[in-house]
């Protein structure tokens, strides 16, 4: 052996190589096929940008009537007048945090464990479950949460609950300690809805993380093992600083999808119109979940209102999720994805 | 015969695992001393435990047990914290794959008092009340109106979500960028709000009236992005090289995408299709916004309401009837078993790297090649001989 061995490439899989960029002038055919895929791309922002159209359009009698009201009032009354997203908003994103809150360690233990320690022949179907989880209806949730989890929750509520004295686990006038206490006082809270919530958001956060963890450069990864670290130690100080922009970006990502989920919230929940922060106590609400309860027997005005509604929903959640996108893209491993 | 070296025993090869085979015993001993300490806690001292209580307390004495046992091994807090971070990690592993688990079992077992009946899958429920048994009526209607949408959103998806996908792909530019960074934001766009979008265009603005191909659309706005990003992700993959390769042979640029990026990329792209027709199945908002709500068949995705599964299963379990609850588990059951056929459809057809062939697909193309082969020998036989073809 003469010759010095050469370091194996390291680092992540190096991307595709890219096209070059065609620089002669279509011609023809090419002309309108170039058109055809500008159509399409412009179809999305028209889409998108049609979408907040339409919703101020409908949404705007409504507004125009209650003006700054709007913002300040807890109640949802439009037929007399006296309506606004004061309480709307925070329920909604209450139930959205707290459900991220759930989702994301459960997120990252499945990542961690399908890009560190799974087995490399289970690692493909352990995607595929992933991507089925993120794929089960809504409805299906719902289902599952109204007729099975609701009950099973109760006893951890009611465990819950004796820590009265932090103020978001009280529920005023409810004594966990009376043997009489009926369970209903625990039902359709912001916790029920936000578990069956966690469950449908962590495939979405759990599978970003995945792929910037799986992105951390091998010859990282050995350099820390060589220095003698754990796999844990690897993970902490190599895998985890990497795909730290990714585990904030499907944070975010999650956060919006909490905050637009409607069928499993409306199944589960039963709505309040005041801010309430309790969240073991029965009654929540969100916006999407009143969207769909009021839509059908709506006034023409309460039809507006529920548009204006779903106007500020649809700020919300652009507002989350083009946060969400400037973080990855900020990031070491977003760049590499990027590319 | 002298010279030979004494016989070496062949030489083990030493395990670098850093797990020993004591490991284990260390693991089940743990798992057994928790299990035994819980059980006692649980009937002699804590006053009255509920079985998902005595889980929670069977499991931090298992990580403290484990803790000290390690410790006791291997001392260093380096090996403790790793030994107790793949614990947690697999079991938070195995907590989401049996939450996966009880969902998709439980709405089976609650389905297979309504599932049986023949008559559930070939009738709708024009005849059938509340009160009625599970013989008298069923879901038909749900299942022809989710196909009937399937259908109309899968014209309407595939072609626009291959065409974004590769403008995204073959341009480059800010707009390119800025309809890349849009996609990303609308695939979180709330399934209700494009319920509302169809609602205010179609409906309120334009005058139709609530209809499956009301429903079809607003499903239709849900799922593009998801198609969109999906194929985006894997056109990405087609390697550059096959695309200067056919445009250096003078191929024009769309029959460069048509005949060589898109047919490289095919069982991904496959793959992305079946992923996104199982989202837009189970979409519910979009639908109970925009199709109306009946209880007979109408194959007519044009006026009328139009029920599918998903907004069948919602409808239904909202009724204090039993009968009505256990078909809305059948329902939800059915829908289901599609999500669940169409992810094997996509395990098999699907998950190919670009231009990786199954060995079907690879005989086929090497029969293809042949023929080529004797194609162009043929053609150029007359040519080398002149006089010989076309003189006639």
């Amino acid at each position: 052996m003469t010759t010095v061995g050469t370091v194996p490439a390291s680092g992540p899989a190096d991307p595709p190589e890219s096209a070059r960029r065609v620089r002669s002038a279509a011609g023809g055919a090419d002309r309108v096929f170039q058109l055809a895929l500008l159509g399409a791309g412009l179809t999305v922002l028209l889409i998108m940008v049609a979408t907040g159209v339409f919703l101020l359009g409908q949404g705007y009698l409504a507004l125009a009537e209650d003006g700054l009201r709007f913002l300040t009032t807890q109640d949802w009354e439009p037929d007399t007048h006296h309506f606004g997203i004061a309480a709307l908003i925070p329920d909604t994103l209450l139930i959205a945090v707290v459900a991220v809150i759930f989702a994301v360690p459960l997120a990252t233990g499945v990542a961690l464990y399908i890009s560190e320690y799974a087995p490399r022949r289970l690692r493909r179907a352990l995607i595929n479950t992933l991507d089925l989880m993120a794929a089960v209806p809504g409805v299906v949730y719902g289902l599952w949460g109204f007729f099975y989890l609701q009950q099973k929750v109760i006893p951890l509520a009611r465990f819950l609950s004796h820590f009265g004295w932090l103020p978001f686990l009280a529920i005023p006038g409810v004594n966990p300690n009376d043997p009489l206490q009926t369970a209903t006082v625990y039902e359709s809270s912001t916790f029920i809805a936000a578990i069956a919530v966690a469950l449908m958001i962590m495939p979405i956060i759990s599978s970003l993380m995945r792929e910037s963890f799986a992105q951390a450069p091998a010859g990282e990864r050995e350099g820390a093992y060589a220095l003698g670290a754990t796999r844990w130690g690897m993970i902490r100080s190599v895998v985890l600083p990497f795909g730290w922009g990714g585990m904030i970006g499907g944070t975010m990502l999650g956060l919006g999808r909490a905050l637009g989920e409607t069928i499993v919230v409306y199944m589960l929940i039963s709505p309040v119109f005041r801010i309430q922060p309790e969240i073991l106590r029965s009654g929540a609400n969100s916006v999407a979940a009143l969207i769909a309860l009021q839509f059908e027997a709506a006034s023409p005005f309460g039809l507006s209102a529920l548009f204006a509604a779903g106007l500020a929903l649809y700020a919300l959640t652009l507002m989350v999720n083009f946060g969400a996108s400037a973080v990855i893209g900020r990031t070491r491993s977003g760049r590499l994805s990027e590319a | 015969m002298t010279t030979t070296s004494p016989p070496r025993a062949a030489e083990v090869r030493r395990s670098t695992s850093p797990r020993g085979p004591s490991d284990a015993i260390v693991l089940a001993g743990a798992g057994a001393a928790a299990l035994s300490l819980a059980a006692l806690l649980a009937t002699r001292v804590i006053p009255s435990v509920d079985p998902g209580g005595f889980v929670v307390i069977a499991y931090v004495l298992f990580l403290v047990l484990y803790g000290v046992l390690v410790s006791l091994e291997d001392d260093g807090r380096t090996v403790v914290r790793d030994r107790l971070a793949s614990v947690v990690v697999h079991s938070l592993a195995v907590l989401a794959l049996l939450a996966l688990l009880d969902v998709v079992g439980y709405t089976f077992w609650r389905g297979r008092e309504a599932l049986p009946h023949l008559s559930f899958l070939t009738t709708d429920m024009q005849l059938a009340g509340p009160l009625d048994p599970l013989t008298v009526g069923g879901i038909l209607h749900g299942v022809a109106g989710t196909l009937i949408e399937i259908t109309i959103m899968l014209l309407i998806i595939v072609p626009l979500g291959l065409a974004g996908a590769v403008y995204l792909n073959e341009t480059s530019g800010a707009l390119a960028r800025f309809v890349r960074t849009v996609v990303e934001a609308m695939t979180a766009l709330p399934s209700i709000l494009a319920g509302l979008l169809i609602y205010g265009s179609l409906v309120l603005t334009l005058g139709f009236v609530k209809s499956g191909l009301a429903a079809a659309l607003a499903i239709s706005v849900n799922v593009l992005p998801i198609m969109i990003r999906a194929s985006d992700v894997v056109i990405r993959l087609v390697p550059g090289s096959l695309r200067e390769a056919s445009l250096a042979m003078g191929a024009s640029r769309w029959r460069t995408t048509w005949h060589v990026v898109l047919p490289t990329a095919r069982s991904g792209l496959t793959t992305a299709v079946l992923l996104a027709t199982a989202q837009g199945l189970g979409e519910t908002s979009p639908v109970l916004i925009t199709a109306g709500f009946g209880s007979g068949l109408n194959l007519n995705p044009l006026s009328g309401p139009m029920d599918s599964l998903p907004l069948i299963t919602f409808i239904f379990s909202h009724s204090p009837e039993p009968t009505m609850i256990a078909r809305a588990f059948g329902a939800g059951a059915v829908l289901m078993a599609l999500v669940l056929v169409l992810f094997g459809l996509a395990r098999v057809l699907g998950g190919r790297p670009a231009g990786e062939l199954s060995t079907r697909a690879q005989r086929t193309r090497t029969l293809q090649s042949r023929r080529d082969l004797a194609r162009f020998v043929d053609r150029d036989l007359p040519r080398r001989q002149p006089g010989a073809g076309h003189a006639t």
